[in-house]
């Protein structure tokens, strides 16, 4: 009579496995901070429109402005520009090997009083153009 | 032992293995150098083929499952199953090399935009879907439940291709399959990417058709027959299509 307790026992084994599966669906979800996920990063317009509390982590995205960027040190100084509004950037760390002028950027930080963002983490958001080297436009 | 007869014989083997030998020397050879990412940009060739072909194996779920509902043939039972395992495995190779890709590109292995998270989800869906499809022991019930899970499932699709469009994202926009007309890509480097996708696709039929041959000599009681060759193709093979 063993038989039936141990179907019971590897089905709500099964059971448990695609339960955790789902739930960890869930809590990546939640995790992840829904919104904070649909919302990847803020434009310079958006946080100077709505100026974020001061000690907000968050994610500057844009095109870094040609001309912007100063190393000095370790330490790196450039612009971050939606077209319409530009947002000065300090980032001491070393910028990834692909960052350039003119190509887009996504910076995690905080806004300070003084208006300049203070990064910690620089990203480099590529476009979707593939094109070999000499003929890049 | 006893190797169940090749649906097709050698040919469409010997055709994955020329086209993947083709893609390989177009991706790695002959396409030129991205100006803005240097060599990382090779990996698309296998990135994007991963990421596509898992699509066509969750396609395939869904078209099976709405055939074993509407017929209740426990042949398309086994097709789904079939290309439910691959896509797991191949969307989990799309995730693995967009690390490898992201690392040197972006700067980081991993963030939490809507493509990465998105595509997360998906995986972790098509897991839950095969563990829907062992949780009866009348094959006729599981075939019922999970079909009605693998057709749900497909939603996942559509919302991962086009997170990239609908949310801001650290992750590209699509290059070919976008809305736009003329993609922006090289024509070389379209072609490499063509090969990489056409590899993929007769590896994916190649393995699909191996593993359902493998669930039928289960089914029809031959079951010592199974586990060498039904179940190892799937778990080898696969990897050996990301070269």
């Amino acid at each position: 009579m063993t038989r039936p307790a141990q179907r019971r026992r590897t089905l709500s084994l099964r059971l448990l496995v695609v339960v955790g599966a789902v739930g960890g669906a869930l809590a990546l979800l939640g995790v992840s901070g829904l919104a904070d996920t649909l919302v990847y990063y803020r434009t310079p317009t958006e946080l100077l429109a709505e100026p974020p509390p001061e000690d907000e982590r968050l994610r500057l995205g844009g095109l870094v402005q040609v001309g912007s960027v100063e190393r000095v040190g370790s330490e790196a100084r450039f612009a971050v520009t939606d077209g319409v509004a530009t947002l000065p950037v300090v980032y001491s760390g070393a910028l990834p090997a692909v960052f350039a002028e003119g190509q887009g950027a996504v910076v995690e930080g905080r806004l300070g009083a003084d208006g300049v963002f203070v990064g910690d983490l620089v990203l480099v958001k590529h476009s979707n153009e593939y094109r070999p080297v000499g003929e890049a436009g | 032992m006893p190797r169940t007869p090749a649906p097709g014989g050698a040919l469409l083997p010997a055709t994955a293995g020329v086209a993947s030998g083709i893609a390989l020397v177009l991706a790695l050879l002959v396409a030129p150098e991205d100006a803005v990412q240097g060599p990382a940009q090779r990996l698309m060739y296998v990135h994007v083929p991963a990421a596509w072909v898992a699509y066509l194996a969750f396609a395939t779920v869904l078209v099976c499952s709405v055939a074993y509902l509407v017929r209740r043939d426990l042949r398309f039972d086994r097709c789904a199953q079939a290309a439910a395992e691959l896509g797991v495995g191949l969307t989990a190779l799309a995730i693995g090399l967009g690390m490898l890709w992201g690392r040197p590109v972006w700067g980081v292995w991993w963030t939490w935009d809507a493509r990465l998270v998105t595509t997360t989800v998906l995986l972790l869906v098509y897991v839950a879907y095969l563990g829907v499809r062992r949780m009866a022991d009348d094959p006729h019930v599981a075939a019922r439940r999970s079909a009605a899970v693998g057709v749900v499932a497909f939603l996942n699709v559509p919302v991962v291709h086009f997170s990239v469009v609908w949310w801001r994202t650290l992750h590209q926009p699509p290059t070919v399959l976008g809305p736009d007309g003329s993609p922006p890509i090289d024509p070389v480097m379209a072609w490499a990417l063509a090969a990489g996708v056409v590899a993929f696709t007769l590896l994916a039929v190649l393995v699909v058709r191996r593993r359902v041959a493998g669930l039928r000599a289960a089914g029809s009681g031959t079951a010592a027959v199974l586990p060498a060759d039904g179940a190892a193709p799937v778990i080898t093979v696969v990897p050996g299509g990301g070269r």
